[in-house]
């Protein structure tokens, strides 16, 4: 088929495998499996704090243009050093050291929520052939990975002994473990259309058309709870009653200072990312570029964009999109936001997926 | 005797479970006791990730380490009302209790030393994932969950119904 032969003009492949030759003559195998796990670890964990950083650049910039202001625009070109001049400050902050808390529990806490961010971030198909974890449970294994941040959250509203903390860490906990319902249930129903759960291969199968286009109308409605849900599991505007400044100062992260609230504020801006990130792979084709049939000089066109501008440039779209939501809807209640998952998204997703069957089994999907 | 990568990550994870499962009986604190058994459930989805049989381990994470743990902890914050140590509870019944736990770990031992293991055969492919979801939905011999199920969906009905009848009427 001519639309499978995509061949990236960033070839990942040939990279990892030029390491792995080296590697391999200088080293017994188990020292290779040793120093390739460990440049991997070091690998992800940059693309984490760069990402995290690039993000809250962005995010300040967007917030000030949504309500006609200027942003950072001091440090550097456009205020673009801004938010690596905020992170040397937030690494050489002083962590305080609380009275009368569980101070295990305490310091536990942010790393629970930061290193269930960094496996579901490993998770993500970045670009053709550049994916670190690619299980054959693959989105299974990364929505488990995902739903343990809750307990980091809760145990960090409890260990800090502050009646602010713990309604921040209640009503975090409430309204993920309700949101993350929704999520499940629109991520199987796009398993369901792609037939596997392995990344890789959910994303090889969009090569003749984004799941969004081939699954028509329960794709859309599944698109749409996602974003939804996805919006509420990050935490974010018009559903952050968890950190709702004006009502519980800082929600969970009230007593945390320095790197420990640092790691926080990076995890809350990653799970943005592993949203986007999520939708991209499922709806939008992740590093797939845009093809339509009959229409061969254009599709050869979008082949020499590398596939990690395409993945990168789908999630930056679908995170504007988010950022979008926090500008333009008011925030809403506890009631209405468990009110809105449990009485209309989860009952219009169950019926979705067994529309989606009904798609499936009878091959009315393009 | 040549120690492999997966010997030694074998050795790391049952020492985890072993130390944690003791520590989550013996600390004072109850949240702290969640967290250690949070640290056992993950060590045990290392050893389902170690056999190749990543179905089962992200099993364990979502259901037992994302679910049940999460349920424990907001119940305790939901009940418990201060962290506060409790005072420790007087054992009366020291004898029953050693001769118990004696006679477990005889028949334990018994069981090891006896029992002749099977070479170890490494799968090295893992378990596909088509396979595990006929099996999950067939009707044939061993294979039970659908009816499980099907009772557990019944069974939230009821929850959910004796709630409603239970609840004060405003």
């Amino acid at each position: 088929m001519l639309l499978n032969t995509y061949t990236d003009s960033i070839d990942f492949q040939a990279f990892t495998g030029w390491i792995h030759g080296v590697l391999s003559g200088a080293l017994p195998a188990w020292g290779v499996t040793l120093v390739e796990c460990v440049l991997i670890g070091l690998g992800l964990l940059l693309g984490y704090a760069l990402i995290a950083l690039a993000l809250i650049y962005i995010e300040r910039k967007v917030c000030a243009f949504f309500q006609c202001r200027l942003g950072p625009n001091r440090v550097g070109p456009y205020g673009t050093v801004q938010s690596v001049a905020d992170m040397i400050k937030m690494l050489i902050k002083e962590l305080i050291s609380i009275d009368h808390i569980d101070r295990f529990l305490f310091n536990l806490a942010p790393f629970i929520v930061i290193i269930s961010s960094v496996l579901a971030f490993g998770c993500l198909p970045f670009a053709k052939n550049f994916q670190v974890l690619d299980y054959n449970v693959g989105i299974f294994f990364l929505m488990a990975v995902s739903s343990i941040g809750i307990v980091g959250i809760l145990l960090a509203g409890w260990s800090s002994n502050n009646k602010y903390s713990l309604i921040g860490a209640m009503r975090s906990g409430a309204q993920m473990i309700s949101y993350e319902l929704s999520i499940g249930l629109s991520i199987m129903t796009m398993v369901v259309l792609a037939g596997t759960m392995q990344i890789s291969e959910i994303v090889e199968r969009q090569a003749d058309g984004w799941f969004l286009f081939t699954g028509h109308v329960p794709a859309v409605i599944a698109f749409l709870i996602y974003l939804v849900a996805g919006t509420a599991e990050t935490n974010r505007g018009p559903f952050d009653l968890p950190e709702a400044d004006s009502e519980l100062t800082a929600g969970y992260h009230t007593e945390y200072s320095g790197m420990h609230f640092g790691f926080f504020y990076l995890a809350e801006y990653l799970n943005l990312f592993i949203v986007a990130g999520i939708a991209t792979t499922l709806f939008l084709g992740g590093w797939m570029p845009l093809h339509v049939a009959g229409w061969d000089s254009f599709n050869a066109v979008m082949d020499y964009i590398p596939s990690i501008v395409w993945f990168l440039a789908k999630v930056g779209f679908v995170i504007f999109v988010i950022m979008w939501f926090k500008w333009t809807f008011p925030r809403l209640r506890i009631d209405q936001l468990l009110r809105l998952e449990w009485k209309y998204l989860l009952p219009l997703n169950l019926v979705n997926l067994m529309l989606m069957v009904i798609v499936v089994v009878f091959g009315l999907h393009f | 005797m040549e120690i492999t990568l997966q010997q030694a990550g074998f050795a790391f994870l049952a020492a985890v479970i072993l130390v944690f499962s003791v520590m989550t009986v013996t600390t004072k604190r109850i949240l702290r006791a969640a967290t250690y058994l949070l640290f056992v459930l993950f060590a045990t989805a290392g050893i389902y990730f170690q056999l190749n049989y990543s179905f089962l381990g992200a099993v364990q994470l979502l259901i037992y380490a994302g679910g049940i743990i999460v349920l424990y902890v907001f119940s305790i914050l939901l009940t418990s009302s201060d962290a506060e140590k409790k005072e420790p509870l007087r054992n009366r019944r020291i004898v029953p209790g050693l001769v118990a736990s004696l006679a477990g770990g005889a028949l334990c031992l018994f069981l090891l030393l006896t029992h002749s293991f099977a070479p170890t055969v490494s799968a090295d492919c893992e378990v596909d994932m088509h396979t595990i979801g006929h099996t999950l939905m067939g009707t044939g011999k061993y294979q039970y969950l659908l009816p499980f199920e099907a009772i557990s969906v019944l069974l939230l009905a009821c929850i959910v119904g004796g709630l409603l009848i239970a609840r004060k009427r405003k």
